[in-house]
């Protein structure tokens, strides 16, 4: 293979699908998914249940491998890469959070930095920067438990720890699913700018249209398996596919329901 | 005499039963852990071993312990010495509970947890290591707790080998019909089994994680 020129380096898209189909106990999960992400773009996987969002998320970290087709991240088969090397440099946030309980918010954040050998020094300082990133500021969180906060400040310390080793690629499953509607609204829009000032690139899985609309720069629609197109939040608003317009729909009742237009 | 007098007259001899019987289920007790701990663990990692494993313990605790003496007196080591045949027994008496522990407090480890842990890039040792073990670890001593007891219990009849313990006041008492004697022997293996409960049950709610 020729050499790459740096100009083609910087357009190799950060993630990349190739015809990826995954079929477990002969049901076909992913059927023929294609689709890139640039480097600091959010794509945002929307769909419904079971429609293989988390499916296609798993095989960017190598959680999941397709059973045919290739997933390359920054160009490179995730087969071929080293899975723990591959997941140490992408920031992963569920939406049950999987906060370690028996560590610290501290212990927590600095996982990452520690089992990368970071001085300690680096550490503290990484695990302020954090906290002060995701809007828990200050000492009063930094002993606690998990169980001692509530689930807004858990899913922060989720994304804290997500970000601590500074990872280039961010993956989100329904982050903001097990929130009240209220302290889901205030993330997001937290995220949205936390996004514009980090410019990673980032993976949302969510089954929430303003979500979708609010954090992604593309939005791609998945139905049961598939994934029919990926459109731009403008796009998708004026999208002629009856799905997206079921999704619109849906918001519309709240709008009208607001007594908004 | 008042079984009062009996314990005082006799109690250097009692004394000296005790510290045996510790001795003896202490050793127990270490060799049931560092086979018992990696067998649970084994379990969870392996799916297909654990009907092997968690029967074959199943089946060891199901034998009675008089028969299981028996059995492993011709086993050539063993069987030439009191005190490693009764200890040998005693422990396969103890493994069940700290296998059927260790395994289940592993698989109790959230699923969220585990999935965050390797989705973050930590090995599969790490997250044995830093993850699930901490995490296992109160499960774990409650087999620990109830496999010790047992122990207790059980280790008094090793003295119908010659493993001595207090099961000698025991079994010389029935030889003699002397309830004194017998008494000599079960009080202290009850007041035994339950000072372990009690210290290890504290233990335990000490190290259990809160949610």
């Amino acid at each position: 293979m020729a050499p790459r020129t740096p100009i083609e380096s910087d357009r190799q898209p950060a993630i990349e699908f190739r015809h990826v189909h995954y079929t477990l106990s002969n049901r076909e999960l992913l059927n023929d998914v294609s689709f890139s992400v640039a480097r600091g773009e959010t794509l945002v996987l929307l769909g419904r249940s079971g429609a293989g969002k988390t499916t296609a998320l798993k095989m960017i970290n190598r959680l999941l491998v397709p059973s045919s087709g290739e997933v390359l991240v920054e160009g490179k088969l995730t087969t071929e890469w080293d899975p723990i090397a591959l997941r140490r440099k992408i920031g992963y946030v569920i939406q049950d959070i999987g906060l370690f309980p028996h560590y610290t918010v501290t212990q927590n954040i600095s996982l990452i930095p520690r089992l990368e050998h970071w001085p300690p020094d680096r550490v503290r300082e990484r695990v302020k920067e954090m906290l002060e990133t995701v809007g828990l500021h200050g000492k009063t969180f930094e002993h606690r438990y998990p169980h001692q906060l509530s689930g807004g400040q858990r899913q922060r310390v989720g994304v804290a720890r997500a970000l601590a080793a500074d990872p280039d690629i961010l993956l989100m499953d329904e982050p903001f699913g097990a929130l009240d509607p209220m302290t889901r609204g205030e993330m997001q829009n937290e995220f949205k700018a936390l996004e514009r000032h980090l410019g990673k690139t980032v993976v949302i899985v969510t089954h929430d249209v303003g979500e979708a609309l609010v954090l992604g720069t593309r939005i791609g629609l998945m139905e049961a398996g598939k994934l029919a197109r990926v459109y731009s939040p403008h796009d998708f608003v004026h999208a002629p596919d009856p799905m997206a317009a079921a999704y619109m729909a849906q918001l519309r009742v709240y709008d009208e329901a607001k007594g908004g237009k | 005499m008042s079984p009062i007098q009996f314990f005082l007259r006799h109690h250097q001899e009692i004394l000296q039963a005790t510290l045996e019987h510790i001795w003896l289920v202490g050793l127990t007790m270490i060799f049931a852990i560092a086979i018992g701990v990696p067998l649970g663990i084994l379990v969870t990692r392996k799916p297909w071993l654990s009907k092997p494993i968690l029967g074959g313990a199943n089946i060891a605790e199901t034998i009675p312990s008089l028969a299981l003496f028996g059995f492993l007196l011709p086993v050539p080591w063993l069987g030439g010495r009191a005190d490693r045949l009764a200890i040998a027994a005693l422990t396969l008496y103890a493994l069940l509970p700290i296998i059927r522990n260790t395994s289940a407090g592993i698989a109790g480890v959230d699923r969220a947890v585990r999935e965050a842990a390797r989705g973050m890039g930590m090995t599969d040792r790490q997250i044995l290591f830093q993850v699930e073990l901490p995490l296992s670890f109160s499960t774990m001593l409650a087999g620990i707790r109830i496999a010790t007891v047992l122990t207790i219990g059980i280790a008094t009849i090793a003295a119908a080998v010659g493993a001595g313990g207090l099961g000698e006041f025991i079994f010389r008492g029935l030889a003699m019909v002397n309830d004194q004697l017998i008494l000599a022997g079960a009080i202290p293996a009850a007041l035994l089994a339950l000072a372990a409960d009690f210290v290890l049950g504290a233990l335990e709610r000490r190290l259990r994680p809160e949610r």
